[in-house]
């Protein structure tokens, strides 16, 4: 009997004490609204589990078969989440929230597009230039956010929105002076700079699995190295925690803030450059958001803003989003997987609250059981 | 210049969605709530009236069909507004995660629903919008002007809007003195529900003639926009929304002008974000919002 309460409590606690199990039981939430919706509607829910089902592992299940194609989907789509959580992340670990990740995303698309059309085509060079370079171009766009905020105090929040219509509006303007270009795609991209890898194209029987995981998986890193075992890092969570208190301490706060949303806008300008060589054979003239910026944002909330909990996220996100084709032939809207996204940023937004409201009847109970003595 | 004159209907048409979202972020800032989710919410008001003029346009004929589809969508705004409220002033939320969140909500639940009830992913096209008034002005310009005026009046004149000012300076003194603050910022909050989501009733039953996705298309981020170029005063948003709705007339009329139709009509689009990013680095310094915008209030802290 004791022992069945206080592990009770223990499950309540940890709830309280972790953010890990506390996202854990918030996209468990989402996932619950969505099925209820579903039913709601008078559709199936369980199409949409064997949709994920199939994305995760292959199997599906009304045809016994395995596709191992559904997989490298999977990571392909995961990968402009992962990176544009890690943008997100990134620079709220700095304390700065950072919504301009779909603007930098998209400074990446198009520098990457504009190399990659016009750039010198040498094999392997070719390609990786042109993903440099959209880094570049995602740190740029970010870093003039930092700049304004350090310099200038203008909000990081309303300047980042700006710059996301500035970037969309302006990619527009400069894809289609590019030679061949009609009101939507440009022309073919020579062979070279394709992020096309046959090896992996064959262990997917198929899939858009193309070497971008690779930069995708060292981002991870790069980003757990930076944060955690950098006096870099060191500096920028300080800046995160206390602006006055790091500055007190010599930390250069100004720099800390313009570098930190750099770095961020690197990320998502990688992400940019990834989803422009990786998925499409063309260069696009974006009509409107692709939204891996703004999904980003939930992917670092869902993933507490570490790199473990970003990758996680990322797949999570991904595995929805590859699942929308799936759900469609059992029937289920697709945009079943945007109200999940949606929901779980809800969730955790009034998760806070939730926490106070926990440790709210935590107190309440032990207050009880003292008097109870 | 007659031909400017010509286009007068077509700015209106496009400015009063704007100042009308515009007026409702200014209520909710000024109270101390920021509300990034301005766009997602007029999503909810386009999309559910959108919704309700197709189905209630053959039963009840166009004009009341109008009218009623424009309450449908407000109240749309509202109770969807109330989520916002509910998480940042009831649970003290961080607001721009809250207000994202709405953001990704709105575009897949109205996607959804048109799913649902249309088996496509946009709403069914109704046979006439709102129908223009006399010189082709839409009675939204008329609405819009009612809006802000009102805004004006209460924020200005009355004690509520000395309180719901107060709340967003300083909520501790307006507690203090026996101001609700969580009252009040909850009516902030669903007041700019209600504009946001009648804004996007607007917009859809005068610009369009269905709904889907890319119809909202960064209206309410524009109205963000506006409320800080407009520094957050009835006057200044009036002005700025003129200047922003008349930029976006002109990325869509610039192909009538010899003079404009070599230049990319995104160059128009890309005006309301650069002059507010602009002026907010020219300004910086001299802070214009509300002192306790974005800041939750917890009863008793100090």
């Amino acid at each position: 009997m004791m022992i069945q309460a206080s592990r009770k409590r223990s499950l309540r606690e940890l709830l309280i004490s972790s953010d890990g199990a506390l996202s854990v039981l918030v996209v468990l939430l989402g996932f619950l609204c969505g099925t209820i919706l579903i039913l709601v509607v008078g559709r199936n829910p369980v199409g949409m589990y064997k949709a994920i089902l199939q994305v995760l592992t292959g199997y599906n299940i009304d045809r016994g078969r395995f596709y191992v194609r559904y997989i490298g989907e999977w990571l392909a789509q995961s990968m402009p989440y992962i990176l544009c959580g890690l943008s997100m992340a990134f620079a709220a670990r700095t304390g700065l929230f950072n919504i301009g990740g779909e603007g930098q995303y998209v400074i990446g698309l198009t520098v990457a597009q504009f190399f990659a059309l016009l750039g010198p085509q040498i094999p392997v060079l070719h390609w990786m230039i042109a993903l440099v370079l959209a880094m570049i171009g995602g740190a740029l766009w970010g870093g003039i956010v930092g700049w304004l905020k350090a310099k200038y105090e203008v909000s990081e929040v309303v300047a980042t929105i700006m710059l996301n219509y500035i970037a969309l509006y302006a990619s527009r303007i400069l894809i289609m002076r590019i030679p061949g270009t009609n009101t939507y795609k440009t022309p073919d991209y020579p062979v070279t700079a394709l992020l096309r890898a046959p090896f992996l194209e064959k262990l997917t029987s198929g899939s858009m699995l193309n070497l971008g995981i690779f930069f995708v998986i060292l981002s991870v890193i790069v980003y757990w190295f930076i944060i955690e075992k950098t006096r870099l890092g060191y500096g920028l969570r300080a800046t995160g925690f206390n602006k006055d208190a790091a500055r007190y301490g010599g930390i250069p706060v100004v720099k800390s803030i313009v570098l930190s949303m750099a770095i961020a806008g690197a990320f998502a300008g990688l992400a940019g450059g990834i989803v422009s060589l990786g998925s499409f054979r063309f260069g696009r003239v974006l009509s409107g958001n692709d939204g891996y910026g703004f999904a980003g944002i939930a992917v670092a909330l869902v993933g507490n803003n570490t790199a473990l909990g970003t990758l996680l996220a990322g797949l999570l996100f991904g595995m929805l989003s590859s699942a929308q084709p799936l759900m469609e032939s059992n029937s289920i809207p697709k945009e079943i997987s945007y109200i999940i996204q949606g929901l779980v940023v809800v969730f955790i937004a009034i998760r806070g609250g939730l926490r106070i409201v926990m440790t709210y009847s935590l107190k309440k109970k032990a207050a009880q059981e003292a008097q109870g003595k | 210049m007659n031909n400017i004159i010509g286009k007068v209907p077509t700015i209106l048409m496009l400015v009063s969605p704007i100042l009308i979202t515009a007026t409702g972020g200014m209520i909710c800032e000024r109270s101390g709530v920021v509300n990034i989710a301005l766009e997602g919410l007029m999503v909810c008001g386009a999309f559910a009236s959108a919704a309700a003029h197709f189905f209630l346009e053959p039963v009840l004929g166009n004009s009341l069909s109008v009218w009623v589809s424009l309450l449908i969508g407000s109240m749309a705004g509202l109770v969807f507004s109330y989520v916002h409220a509910f998480a940042s002033v009831s649970l003290n939320a961080d607001q721009t995660v809250s207000g994202t969140g709405i953001n990704l909500l709105a575009n897949g639940v109205t996607i959804f629903l048109s799913q649902i009830l249309f088996k496509q992913d946009r709403t069914k096209q109704f046979i006439l919008g709102m129908m223009p008034g006399p010189g082709g002005i839409y009675p939204t310009a008329f609405i819009a002007l009612l809006v802000i005026f009102v805004a004006w009046f209460v924020l200005y004149k009355r004690p509520f809007g000395l309180r719901l000012r107060a709340c967003g300076e300083n909520p501790q003194a307006a507690a203090s003195v026996g101001i609700n603050v969580l009252r009040i910022r909850y009516a902030a909050v669903l007041a700019s529900g209600f504009l946001a989501g009648l804004a996007g009733s607007c917009l859809v039953l005068t610009t369009n003639t269905q709904f889907n996705s890319t119809t909202v298309n960064g209206h309410g981020f524009i109205a963000l926009a506006v409320v800080s170029f407009g520094r957050w005063k009835p006057l200044g948003i009036a002005g700025a929304s003129l200047l922003f709705g008349t930029a976006l007339a002109f990325s869509i009329i610039a192909s009538d002008y010899t003079l404009l139709r070599r230049m990319p009509t995104e160059i128009f689009n890309i005006m309301p974000y650069a002059i507010t990013l602009l002026t907010l680095v020219i300004f910086s310094g001299k802070n214009y919002a509300p002192l306790s915008a974005g800041k939750p209030y917890e009863k008793g802290a100090s």
